[in-house]
């Protein structure tokens, strides 16, 4: 069985960014870059599934700048076999990604794939859904446990008011939550080796996949700030405050 | 062209979040019809009806629509989309988050997410990075999907009479379906649309520790929230997380107890009226955005104050 791991590089998330003076985005220049947290749930989960004897073989794939492939280089170190980088300078929206993947997965044509629920900087929580609308797979969202027998995936997903269980026929997609497991770090052996793993390189153009975006940033502004530091010196004081200044406890 | 709303409900209630997307609606003026997909779900449907503000409920029933799976939900409303709509909302749950993406892939639209603000009928706002910025986008889509904070709209009001109208439901997509579910049983207010909302964090130290804010949660009606380390050491269950991937809460109090105040759980609760700040370390990010911060031990605090209020 093959698994297709897509992954996207952003802006550590230590990294408080800055929005810039002109308003036109956030500064990147010069930030730590890292791979998504929730895509490098997505490796672990496809290593663990290769370990399982689940899986045979794991292709990880990103979309976006040459830099991409630092962050493929890593999902290599952690366990995947090989890796394809769709190389583009354009500013690319969960739509025209999740039609680059369509495009990949026409090609590869793996049994499932496994990606991040959201990325931690547009915080849009889409391509997996929309690459298994494209596809007309099953999606299996937010899952916090994968099972796979006999050509089904149970998948344990987060929902708002507690765990859902579904059961999705294959090829499906799967976006991972926070719980779903821990990720390994790479070892340096690993990191090594990685380095002589494939790593093929291709476009939107060769895909056939038209990236423009749909939406247009007018600005980016900072948020609101907000007030705080205020301070009391004991609970009766808290209590009287919040009941007579605030007004927000009978 | 009118707005299409889809509820959020379990057939027997229609969830708090549905009357935010139909308050977020009316900013965008237009008819707005409200999409009740479910089985057995009159009463969500009447629910839906008594909004101010519908003009329409849509019920498609069917019994694969009784906990209706994405696959399922999108192939309905996709059946009334076409053509008919300007927009298409939901709550910003996961139950939207779900959902809206698969839609908007189907009409070849960008989905806009999180939206907190409604600038023109193609203009919104919605925060990037953990709210660290927020950017206004445009979309000339010919139809707009859109995910709505639900913190960011006032749920509208009721009063509403909207008639009734059953529409077809798709045909069974057969690519899934759900086969368990583990809800968290609570007698508390849900988490997203409390009005008061006590957090613990890995202050707490242990799952046990988090039953003293239970006693402080009953005497003020709140719901009860956790820091994403303190889900992560297992202390609650998953669903208790504020922050960036967790819920977004606004309530008009919120208690941080033994919460440092990553930018990821600040992401989730900042836009709370008044936030109220317990922990050992002064040098806490959360003092920062506290508006009442009080130093000390949590273990000898927390229960002076569920004794002060009495």
């Amino acid at each position: 069985m093959k698994i297709l791991v897509p992954i996207k590089r952003v802006v550590d998330y230590n990294v408080k960014v800055r929005v810039k003076a002109d308003g036109s985005g956030v500064d990147t220049a010069n930030v730590k870059m890292s791979m998504n947290p929730f895509d490098e749930i997505a490796v672990e989960e496809a290593v663990r599934l290769k370990e399982k004897g689940v899986v045979t073989e794991i292709v990880a794939v990103s979309c976006g700048v040459a830099a991409c492939q630092e962050t493929l280089r890593t999902a290599l170190a952690l366990g995947a076999d090989r890796a394809i980088l769709v190389e583009t300078d354009a500013d690319l929206q969960p739509l025209a990604v999740a039609k680059l993947l369509r495009a990949l997965v026409t090609e590869e044509k793996p049994d499932i794939v496994i990606l991040g629920k959201q990325a931690i900087d547009d915080d849009a929580n889409q391509t997996g859904q929309m690459l298994a609308a494209l596809l007309d797979w099953p999606q299996a969202t937010f899952a916090s446990k994968v099972d796979i027998a006999n050509g089904t995936a149970t998948v344990k997903r987060e929902v708002d008011g507690g765990l859902e269980t579904v059961e999705v026929k294959l090829p499906a997609v799967v976006t991972t939550d926070l719980r779903l497991n821990e990720p390994r770090y790479a070892t340096l052996p690993n990191i090594m080796k990685a380095k002589k793993k494939p790593l093929t390189t291709t476009n939107p153009a060769t895909l056939n996949v038209d990236v423009t975006p749909r939406l247009a940033t007018l600005k980016v502004t900072e948020p609101a700030k907000r007030k705080g530091g205020g301070r009391v010196a004991d609970v009766k004081e808290l209590v009287a405050k919040l009941r007579n200044e605030a007004k927000v406890i009978p | 062209m009118p707005i299409l709303v889809i509820a959020e409900h379990d057939n027997a209630k229609l969830a708090s979040s549905t009357a935010h997307a139909v308050g977020a609606a009316s900013k965008l003026g237009g008819d707005c019809h409200v999409l009740v997909a479910g089985h057995n779900a009159q009463a969500a449907a009447q629910a839906a009806a008594q909004l101010a503000g519908v003009a329409k409920v849509l019920v498609a029933d069917a019994p694969h629509l009784a906990s209706p799976t994405a696959e399922n939900l999108a192939a309905t409303a996709l059946s009334l989309l076409p053509g008919n709509y300007s927009h298409v909302l939901v709550a910003a749950t996961n139950y939207g988050k779900n959902v809206a993406p698969r839609i908007a892939a189907k009409l070849d639209v960008a989905q806009v997410s999180d939206v907190t603000g409604i600038e023109s009928a193609d203009t919104f706002v919605r925060p990037i990075y953990a709210g660290n910025a927020f950017a206004t986008v445009q979309s000339k889509d010919p139809v707009k999907v859109l995910t709505v904070r639900t913190t960011a709209f006032d749920s509208a009001a009721a009063g509403g009479n909207a008639p009734i109208e059953n529409v077809t439901a798709a045909a069974d997509t057969g690519l899934s379906k759900v086969t368990g579910q583990e809800l968290t049983k609570s007698e508390r207010p849900e988490l997203a649309g409390a009005r008061i909302v006590i957090s613990g964090g890995r202050g707490l130290g242990s799952g046990e520790n988090f039953k003293m804010l239970e006693a402080l949660a009953d005497k003020l009606k709140a719901a009860i929230g956790a820091s994403r380390a303190a889900v992560d050491a297992g202390y609650v269950p998953n669903d208790y997380q504020v922050g960036q991937t967790g819920k977004i809460v606004a309530p008009d109090l919120y208690i941080a107890i033994g919460i440092s105040g990553a930018i990821q759980h600040l992401a989730g609760m900042k836009d709370s009226k008044v936030i109220v700040a317990i922990n050992k370390d002064p040098e806490a990010p959360i003092f920062q955005i506290a508006d009442y911060g009080l130093v000390g031990d949590l273990f000898e605090l927390v229960p002076q104050l569920t004794a002060e209020l009495g």
